[in-house]
């Protein structure tokens, strides 16, 4: 099973994805280095890599661990100039091959762990998956309960289930599609983890379990679309799952809602008289080049008093929260290499663009985001919301 | 170096437990089972004597109940036999007693040159079943052990005491050793490969030999342990907090 040289090894890169073979035309021009967020402190960042394996030094490749510094985030693929699918193919195979070999921080360990075990990240019980609905003020119907067929299977995700900082967004969801009058409900204790993020980090195996859980449970109901409030749900169904047999319409929040636009706005009480920046998730927008871009800020800019500002990075430029990849269970790791963590320059450009509320839309953000307003020292100065949060400020109380 | 790692299941703590109305023992019905972490820790170790010196690792569990992905999991991480113990009533979970009886009987047509096992086992944190299934066997136990080397025919296994101390003991071999941890955390083992180990099939299912044991030890009752009055947390400026811890010392009788 484990990879005897570096040509074997790009044998298993070119298989990896339809566009495998565009590795062979790599120019070593080094875009992809520049733009890495963490490039600079790998040992080998990607056009380095293929040059190594070019050279046969596979042994030089396996001995470094700093591949584990890849937050999958797609900057380097989204800037290729023979378009090589660096982020799927090259950076997630290889991190396949650390786990096989064994070489693998103690921290992800865990969370692969956990999602093995109980089909969370978190290592929290999965029977308790749907608890935070029981403080919300509106009902949240779970599936398995519900006698009736339902428009919309809103998939909640790891994050949004258990964290206590995400629940926040996901009542705030709830909130807003029952003010819509969305006939919705969620999966509960039979929803598993995406999957997502354990394959980026190498792990297919488990993407492919974890994945399995989740198609066998959303077969089980009548639904017309799944919404989901984590890009990395969003990502996985609408490119991966399908090469599992399930292939259903899937659509981002910030989607869903900008199709309701015209009811959201007659919704409106209260006006928020802030400026404020958004934030493009990775698997958002250039992951696959899913491109949601505009339907975010078109939201933003529908509620009364709010002032959209541009970050010097982004839509295509946005730079990772650290979070994807394996990222949002190695932040030790991250830290102990680079002594830098991405949400701090974030919320400085966030500041510098003069923004009082930095908006977000994936579940990772809210906690990573206002961990780094607080280790920049500028709490009190930005808040972090997510999209949604927003929404539900401008239409309740 | 041929091992045998003997591996407890006990209750996963993310769910919470119950104390069973009726019985006034842990409600079973619920409880969802993992193996023991120093067990764990007993196979890694039995995994990193195999990659040093060569030899098998068997891994043996008695059928408590949700025992076959761990089982297939020590398969993928390198255990060469993994023996599933089978019997009446082993959901209700099986003393220390029967466990090093029962090992005891099932090793018996298994020679190795170690058995390891966890320490002690989170669920009841007696740590008997090494040192009794030692006793029974007449071989040497040693506890706590953090690291095993090959010497000469014995072992040379590190030992940690209270206070920071740790000692080298040499072993004979045969021997039992609890294992506190192994030198490096347990590995991680990619889900193909278990999903590969499951598709192989390759547990031995083993009837449980009779013992009859008396255990002279009976649980009367089980509790939650109960909470104390929460902390007070005293509040305002300076001067009204230090009034106030006067005023409770004074009230204690700790000051005059």
């Amino acid at each position: 099973m484990s990879t005897a040289s570096s040509y074997e090894f790009l044998d298993k890169v070119i298989k990896a994805t339809p566009d495998g073979a565009y590795i062979r035309k790599c120019l070593q021009c080094g875009t992809c280095s520049g733009i890495c967020p963490y490039g600079f402190a790998m040992d080998h960042p990607p056009r380095s890599l293929i040059a190594a394996l070019r050279a046969d030094d596979w042994h030089g490749v396996l001995e470094s661990d700093t591949i584990w510094l890849c937050v999958s985030c797609f900057a380097c693929a989204s800037v290729c100039p023979v378009r090589i699918p660096l982020t799927r193919g090259l950076l997630a195979t290889l991190k396949t091959e650390m786990l096989v070999g064994g070489s693998i921080p103690q921290e992800l360990q865990t969370a692969l762990g956990n999602s093995r075990r109980y089909g969370n990240a978190l290592g929290e019980s999965p029977r308790k998956r749907a608890d935070w609905t029981k403080d919300c003020p509106v009902p949240v119907p779970v599936l398995a309960n519900h006698k009736e067929p339902v428009d919309v299977l809103w998939f909640v995700g790891d994050y949004g289930s258990y964290h206590p900082r995400v629940q926040l967004v996901s009542r705030a969801m709830a909130r807003v599609l029952h003010a819509l009058g969305v006939s919705f409900g969620i999966l509960g204790p039979e929803e598993n983890s995406d999957g997502d993020t354990q394959a980026f980090a190498g792990e297919w195996g488990l993407f492919e379990l974890l994945a399995r859980k989740n198609i066998k449970a959303m077969t089980k109901y009548a639904f017309d679309e799944i919404i989901t409030t984590d890009p990395h749900a969003y990502n996985a169904m609408k490119h991966e799952y399908p090469r599992l047999g399930f292939d259903r319409p899937v659509r981002h929040h910030t989607q869903f809602l900008l199709d309701r636009i015209e009811s959201l706005k007659g919704l409106f009480r209260n006006p928020l008289p802030m400026r404020v920046t958004y934030h493009d998730p990775c698997y958002l927008g250039r992951a696959n080049e899913n491109n949601i871009y505009e339907e975010p800020r078109q939201l933003l800019q529908a509620i009364p008093g709010v002032e959209l500002v541009e970050m010097s990075h982004n839509r295509a430029l946005s730079i990772c929260c650290g979070g994807g990849g394996g990222g949002m269970w190695l932040d030790g790791f991250s830290w102990e290499k680079a002594h830098a963590r991405t949400t701090e320059w974030r919320v400085k450009e966030a500041i510098a663009a003069g923004a009082q509320v930095l908006a977000v839309a994936c579940s990772y953000e809210t906690p990573r985001f206002e961990d780094a307003v607080k280790s920049t020292g500028n709490e009190g100065k930005l808040v972090v919301k997510d999209v949604v949060e927003l929404l539900a400020e401008a239409m309740f109380e | 170096m041929d091992s045998v790692v003997l591996i407890k299941f006990v209750p996963d703590l993310v769910e919470d437990l119950e104390i069973d109305p009726q019985s006034g023992l842990l409600d079973r019905s619920f409880l969802r089972l993992m193996p023991n972490e120093l067990d764990d820790h007993a196979l890694e170790e039995a995994l990193l004597l195999k990659e040093r010196y060569g030899g098998t690792v068997t891994v043996i569990t008695v059928d408590t109940g949700d025992v076959d992905e761990a089982l297939y999991t020590a398969v993928a991480k390198g255990a060469d036999r993994v023996v599933k113990v089978t019997g009446e009533g082993f959901d209700q979970g099986v003393t220390d007693r029967e466990l090093a009886s029962i090992f005891h009987e099932v090793l018996r047509g298994m020679p190795c040159e170690l058995i390891l096992t966890g320490t002690q086992a989170v669920d009841d944190l007696d740590g008997f079943v090494g040192a009794m299934l030692a006793e029974r066997m007449g071989l040497p136990y040693v506890g706590y052990v953090t690291k095993v080397e090959s010497q000469d025919g014995t072992v040379i296994v590190r030992k940690e005491y209270p206070g920071g101390l740790t000692a080298e003991i040499e072993v004979a071999t045969p021997a039992v050793l609890g294992i506190q941890a192994a030198e490096k955390p347990p590995r991680y083992v990619v889900t193909s490969k278990v999903m590969e180990a499951m598709k192989s099939g390759s547990i031995d299912e083993v009837e449980a030999p009779d013992v009859s044991v008396e255990d002279g030890v009976t649980v009367s009752r089980m509790s939650v342990p109960e909470t104390g009055a929460r902390a007070e947390m005293i509040k305002g400026s300076v001067q009204d907090v230090a009034a106030a811890l006067a005023r409770l010392l004074r009230d204690r009788g700790v000051i005059a």
